[in-house]
């Protein structure tokens, strides 16, 4: 149990480059944080710092109040895992585990009833005489989590655990780690690039862009106010929808149509100073099928008529793709967020609008739909800077 | 195995116990086998009949300086050797040479591969430079040890044996042995060790920190056990070597004063003393010497035989 708290930590390696920029977070005790970014952003780099096994070129790292710059690894009392695992092959699953407690010397009673402890725990009982090349993925994973937990440090420092994983089984440990984590309470700082992950896991997210921090918070709040471009769109799943606009009098001129802000957004934007010209955002799940609304509420926001280009039925609900004449927005944030979503390899999905639609719609593939979305969850960004211009945190 | 190639395709015989292989496979079997053979054959040709023949040779009494006299001894040559003592001292000289040499290598050898695995600056030159003692010829380098080790002239004498001749003394001609052996082959082991070395992912090592390991436990702990097999291939390919030594004894003493090993012998009766009989007698002693070190090796310490897959059993 510890609180960590990065002052300032600066990375920069002896070539010049920088991995991480004066970041500044401070980590409550027993709280779960996620590090997360595309790659090369940095994460991994911090985390290697809390652990040790990179040292610190400034700023200062303070693990209970005292500062650890200059601790060994070993002294820390943080224990990691990896996203290879790195479980040591020589050894049965039991000896694994213990390894951490014989190296710190305690007797046998206690390292066998931790390790049985620990291994009733991830369900691993019946396999602790056996060797890691002779278990499953998921079993090596919870093996180097067991070998994590037996020693009740005072921090995880979770690498990409379950990177390694197929999607189902991903899914299904996401949740016993979750699990584990609140049943232990142990302080835990998580990587991943995985915005799934990050949405679902932590008690707080940092969102990480070329080694500096982008935003802090909880999923909900990034999801919800987003600070920039770039936690606009790495955040959520199908991500947010970008287009260029012009502000002019209140409306909005874009490739959806012009359209009238609300008041909320229009003194938000003018408090923020806006320029005329903006990126425009707005999520899929804020548009709708304009012929399931009912008259009312349909006046209460705009509409657009497209023609749908593909259309996916996920039973719960309707994905719409539809493509606008305009070229979509681009920025140095989105051209990012696309390079490492490798969406920037798929030819056409340059200028699509992704669309959530209820299941009941009736849109077709091929025929124009009347699409309405909500003016009010309109969210403009500065095309200069990224910088979120309705920003309420 | 040669009965498989020539035997015709047609008919499957279930009879055998073994289940009867398809038409595919056969055919894939007989492809096999024929692209094998002439690597099998040329090797037969190379290593099998010059073994075989000199086991011939060492059952039969057959000096060269009395070529009438050949005969058929059965054993009566290996008799002879195993119950001389120049044998012996030459097998036990030799013994010790191999382990003390080879020890000496495995330490230096390590602390080599360490540095070259760590270093970051000119890692091409470094490794370039700790290559050349093992790209010298042995014959070169054992003369030059010779001479520097030659009262009066040679540097190492007048700085380190004062009046004595270090190599007209048995134990200090060992030690000068063993000197110029592990002068000579610590790179070889040193690069077999740092292709072990790779083998270490790194993560491991970053976790064993993680763990509590200090930097002595990380290596005794998990570099060492994740590459043993490594260290093992070394290990055996070294002392197979360090057992047949000659050039460096045969310049540096030309096995006087009890410094002979026993390829020395061999040579001496062999090529020397002329005796087919003796000589071919005391190769296949070698030979079944260094067959049974390798088979311990690989039996005993689990050693991956070179060429085998998954790393041996471990």
């Amino acid at each position: 149990m510890a609180e960590i708290v990065l002052d300032k930590v600066t990375k920069r390696y002896p070539d010049g480059a920088l991995a991480v920029s004066e970041m500044d977070i401070e980590i409550a005790d027993g709280e779960f944080v996620i590090l997360v970014g595309p790659s090369g952003c940095g994460k991994s780099t911090a985390l290697n710092m809390i652990a040790g096994l990179e040292d610190i070129s400034s700023g200062e790292l303070r693990i209970d109040g005292a500062r650890a710059n200059e601790k060994a690894p070993k002294d820390r009392d943080i224990a990691m895992v990896f996203q290879s695992y790195a479980l040591y092959p020589h050894m049965s699953v039991r000896e694994n585990m213990a390894f951490p407690l014989r190296l710190a010397k305690v007797d046998d009673a206690t390292v066998r009833s931790k390790v049985e402890e620990a291994a009733e725990i991830l369900d691993l009982t019946q396999h602790l005489d056996r060797r890691p090349s002779n278990l499953s993925g998921g079993q090596r994973q919870r093996v180097a989590m067991g070998r994590a937990i037996v020693r009740s440090p005072k921090a995880f420092l979770m690498d990409e655990p379950l990177s390694n994983l197929d999607a189902k089984l991903r899914g299904q440990m996401r949740t016993s780690v979750s699990k584990l984590q609140r049943q232990l309470g142990t302080t835990t700082v998580y990587v991943t690039h995985d915005q799934t992950e990050a949405m679902t896991l932590g008690d707080r997210v940092v969102v990480l862009r070329g080694g500096i921090v982008q935003q802090i918070g909880s999923p909900q709040f990034l999801y919800d106010h987003p600070a920039n471009l770039f936690v606009a769109g790495f955040i959520g799943s199908p991500s947010m929808n970008f287009v260029p606009a012009t502000l002019e009098d209140g409306s909005l001129k874009s490739p959806l149509g012009t359209i009238t802000l609300t008041d909320r957004v229009r003194r938000l934007a003018e408090a923020a100073n806006a320029p005329r010209e903006v990126v425009a955002g707005l999520r899929p799940e804020h548009f709708e099928d304009a012929a399931l609304m009912e008259e009312s509420h349909r006046q209460s926001g705009s509409t657009f008529t497209a023609t749908v280009d593909v259309l996916e039925s996920m039973g719960a609900e309707k994905y719409a793709y539809f493509t606008v004449e305009e070229e979509l927005a681009t920025t140095a944030e989105l051209e990012e967020l696309a390079a490492d979503a490798g969406s920037a390899d798929v030819p056409g999905t340059g200028s699509t609008i992704v669309t959530r639609l209820s299941a009941s719609s009736e849109a077709r593939e091929g025929r124009p739909l009347d699409v309405w979305f909500d003016p009010d969850r309109i969210q403009l960004f500065d095309p200069s800077n990224g910088a979120n211009l309705t920003y309420s945190g | 195995m040669s009965h498989a190639v020539t035997e015709a395709p047609a008919k499957p015989v279930p009879a055998k116990g073994k289940p009867a292989l398809s038409e595919g496979k056969r055919a894939e079997r007989r492809l096999g086998l024929l692209l094998c053979a002439p690597a099998a054959i040329v090797m037969l040709a190379v290593t099998g009949y010059p073994i075989a023949y000199s086991i011939w040779l060492s059952l039969q009494r057959y000096d060269l300086r009395f070529p009438d006299e050949r005969q058929f001894v059965g054993f009566e040559n290996y008799v002879a050797v195993l119950s001389n003592s120049y044998w012996w001292t030459a097998f036990g000289t030799t013994m010790f040479i191999t382990v003390v040499s080879v020890a000496i290598e495995l330490v230096l050898g390590m602390a080599l591969a360490l540095i070259m695995h760590r270093t970051l600056v000119g890692r091409g030159l470094v490794r370039t430079v700790t290559l050349i003692p093992y790209g010298i010829v042995t014959v070169v380098a054992a003369f030059s040890w010779f001479y520097a080790w030659t009262p009066e002239t040679g540097y190492l004498a007048n700085a380190l044996a004062g009046e004595s001749a270090p190599l007209t003394e048995q134990w200090p001609s060992l030690w000068i042995i063993i000197l110029a052996e592990v002068w000579k082959t610590t790179p070889f082991m040193a690069l077999l060790l740092m292709a072990g070395l790779a083998l270490v992912p790194d993560d491991l090592l970053k976790a064993a920190s993680m763990d509590g390991a200090n930097a002595w436990q990380r290596f005794t702990k998990v570099m060492v056990p994740v590459m043993k097999p490594a260290i093992l291939v070394a290990l055996l390919f070294r002392t197979l070597d360090a057992f047949r030594v000659f050039d460096n004894i045969f310049v540096l003493t030309n096995g006087a004063n009890d410094t002979a090993s026993v390829s020395m012998q061999t040579y001496n009766n062999l090529i020397k003393g002329l005796n087919l009989g003796i000589g071919s007698a005391m190769a296949v002693l070698i030979f079944i010497t260094v067959a049974l070190i390798a088979f311990i090796f690989i039996k005993v310490f689990g050693t991956a035989a070179p060429g085998s897959d998954q790393g041996g059993k471990r």
